[in-house]
């Protein structure tokens, strides 16, 4: 069973409006873990961050969003969704991704947050991280490319 | 307040990007893809793309919308008119997050949406209403509906804007739809009360701009009429409000600053009447109160002179309103109409597609108010609004006249218009006379 992204909106909404603080859900090739609450350490970016985030998005405006499949083989992972993009699961810790890793449709790349729900966002295609276009912590928009990814 | 975010589209959106501009303030559009070259979102300082077409994962996303607003860096919101303009889960969510929130307090919000309350403040500040009151069984309904008269209304008290509203011709219907309209009222806006109005058979529909500031100051800015409707959307409006006489105009502008006063109403607002047609001496009854900028504002514009769009953004950013009753003057009449992309001979169905050519003509006294150019895509999800096109005359037959000639040189290609039926309203001997009721234009068109 794949979980899409309205799934996961969904859940986290539902998580959202129950008294569960801490939730781990994991299916055939998914895990989402979620905690609310005060100690969501992964959920607030530093106040710096957002700021600094918003002063160069509005030096450099978004590119807008590329083709599906680019002539040069590589292809964009697109947000599904406009909110902030981290790296990581929380501040400091390791990347989902880097350059050079191999990902299938379900390996999860990023976290997008609106609002405080954090969204994971699987890479939706095969192949090998060769861009990270994304900047952390910052804005994106709907369709922008996240990562670009030569396919095998 | 320095960078205004926009969520919405189409020519509300161009229009607060230009009220921004004359005040010097910054604004960022917040489009769904398919609107991200729209005029608005170019003529904007920045544009984000909050989601795809569809409303309800774009426009509709509050989340979203005050996510995006505080990611480019603004630090107030003007939600237009529809999608969310009357969310008070937006105002909030806005205002939670420091943002100031383009519109009335979240309570008069409320207050508003909520069209029970609305005509319980409305009777408290002295304003008729129609008689009616809430129903919460058939028993219940069938005894009102007796005491009132058929025929009558039942409404969704979350509905409005003429949305969750059955006419009932005798008990019969009333028995069988009433279960059918709770349902249909709790579908819609999560809310099952409905109430039970009598119905003005030949009404007359009258609305009043008002406006107040933080300190209490409530004026009003005259009132509009927009009789001419079909399936309760309205197609042509104008202002002053015709064939009115004097005492009733007079007294209807005093409910609608009462009822504001009742409320504390702040920001800008309409409250809408519908007048019984029938009655010699003009009776008028409250409908609603409308918590945002209206479609047809640009009729009230044209005969006070004065920006409401702007007005909004200089309330909003706690500035009194600076003008007092006695300086609201009106000058000559206003008249408009919405063109829409809708396929007349096939029950008004909207009709998306590539607009190969779109021109409005240039006339004096012509204002036309559209988001849209020759190449521009009309896409499948929104309403079906093209361009309003506003005439100001010395009085009501030069205005109409100005619009007649106007809309004889409007050329779209592409998609099918309404132009036509404008046309035929506008030229017709009972608009000219003023005698036309709300369900005129439907039968007009049979």
């Amino acid at each position: 069973m794949a979980l899409s992204h309205d799934d996961v909106r969904e859940i986290l909404r539902i998580i959202d409006e129950s008294e569960l603080d801490e939730l781990s859900i994991e299916t055939e090739g998914f895990s989402l873990h979620v905690r609310k609450g005060g100690g969501v350490a992964r959920a607030e970016p530093p106040q710096s961050v957002r700021s600094a985030a918003a002063t160069r998005a509005d030096r450099e405006p978004p590119p807008g969003s590329p083709p599906p499949q680019a002539d040069d083989g590589l292809i964009a992972i697109p947000s599904p969704m406009l909110g902030t993009f981290y790296r990581a699961e929380s501040p400091g810790a390791t990347p989902f991704v880097e350059v050079g890793a191999e990902v299938e449709p379900d390996t999860i790349v990023c976290i997008i947050e609106v609002m405080k729900m954090m969204n994971s966002v699987p890479a939706g295609v095969s192949g090998t991280v060769t861009e990270v276009c994304g900047e952390n912590g910052q804005l994106v928009e709907y369709g922008e490319p996240l990562f670009r990814v030569r396919q095998p | 307040m320095k960078r205004v975010f926009i969520p919405n589209r189409g020519e509300i959106a161009l229009r607060i990007v230009q009220a921004c501009r004359d005040l010097q303030l910054e604004c960022v559009v917040g489009a769904s893809e398919p609107d991200r070259d729209g005029l608005a979102a170019r003529q904007a300082d920045r544009v984000v793309v909050l989601g795809p077409g569809p409303a309800g994962q774009s426009y509709l996303r509050d989340d979203i919308v005050v996510q995006a607003a505080l990611g480019t860096g603004c630090d107030a919101i003007h939600p237009g008119y529809g999608f969310l303009s009357e969310s008070t889960r937006l105002a909030e969510r806005a205002r939670e997050h420091g943002l100031v929130f383009v519109g009335p307090p979240t309570e008069a919000m409320a207050l508003a949406g909520d069209k029970l309350a609305a005509r319980a403040e409305a009777q408290r500040a002295g304003v008729p209403v129609l008689p009616g009151g809430k129903v919460t069984s058939v028993e219940e309904a069938r005894e009102l509906a007796a005491r009132i008269g058929y025929p009558v209304l039942v409404k969704a008290a979350g509905g409005g804007g003429g949305r969750g509203i059955k006419r009932i011709r005798d008990e019969g219907e009333l028995t069988a739809l009433i279960g059918l309209a709770r349902s249909e009222a709790a579908a819609a806006f999560a809310d099952d009360r409905v109430y039970v109005e009598r119905l003005i058979e030949s009404a007359r529909h009258v609305e009043v701009q008002i406006a107040g500031d933080r300190n209490g100051a409530v004026v009003h800015l005259g009132e509009r009429d927009c009789t001419v409707q079909r399936r309760y959307q309205k197609v042509i409006e104008e202002a002053p409000a015709p064939a009115l006489a004097e005492p009733t105009r007079r007294r209807l502008r005093e409910a609608a600053v009462a009822l504001a006063r009742q409320i504390g109403y702040q920001n800008l607002g309409t409250a809408e009447f519908v007048i019984d047609a029938d009655s010699d001496s003009d009776e008028f009854f409250f409908l609603e109160v409308n918590c945002r900028i209206q479609v047809e504002h640009p009729v009230t514009e044209a005969v006070t002179g004065r920006d409401l769009v702007a007005l909004q953004l200089r309330i909003a950013d706690g500035s009194p309103l600076g003008f007092a009753q006695d300086d609201v003057a009106l000058a000559g009449h206003a008249v408009e109409c919405r063109l829409n992309a809708e396929d007349v001979t096939r029950g008004f169905m909207p009709t998306p597609g590539t607009l190969s050519l779109f021109s409005v003509p240039e006339r004096p006294g012509l204002r036309t108010d559209t988001g849209l150019q020759p190449g521009a895509v009309v896409p499948p999800f929104y309403d079906s609004l093209l361009a309003k096109l506003i005439a100001h005359g010395d009085d009501r037959e030069h205005a109409i006249d100005i619009l007649l000639d106007a809309l004889e040189d409007v050329d779209v290609e592409g998609v099918e218009t309404n132009r036509a039926v404008l046309i035929g309203v506008l030229g017709h001997p009972d608009f000219r006379a003023a005698a036309v009721t709300t369900d005129w234009l439907e039968r007009a068109i049979r």
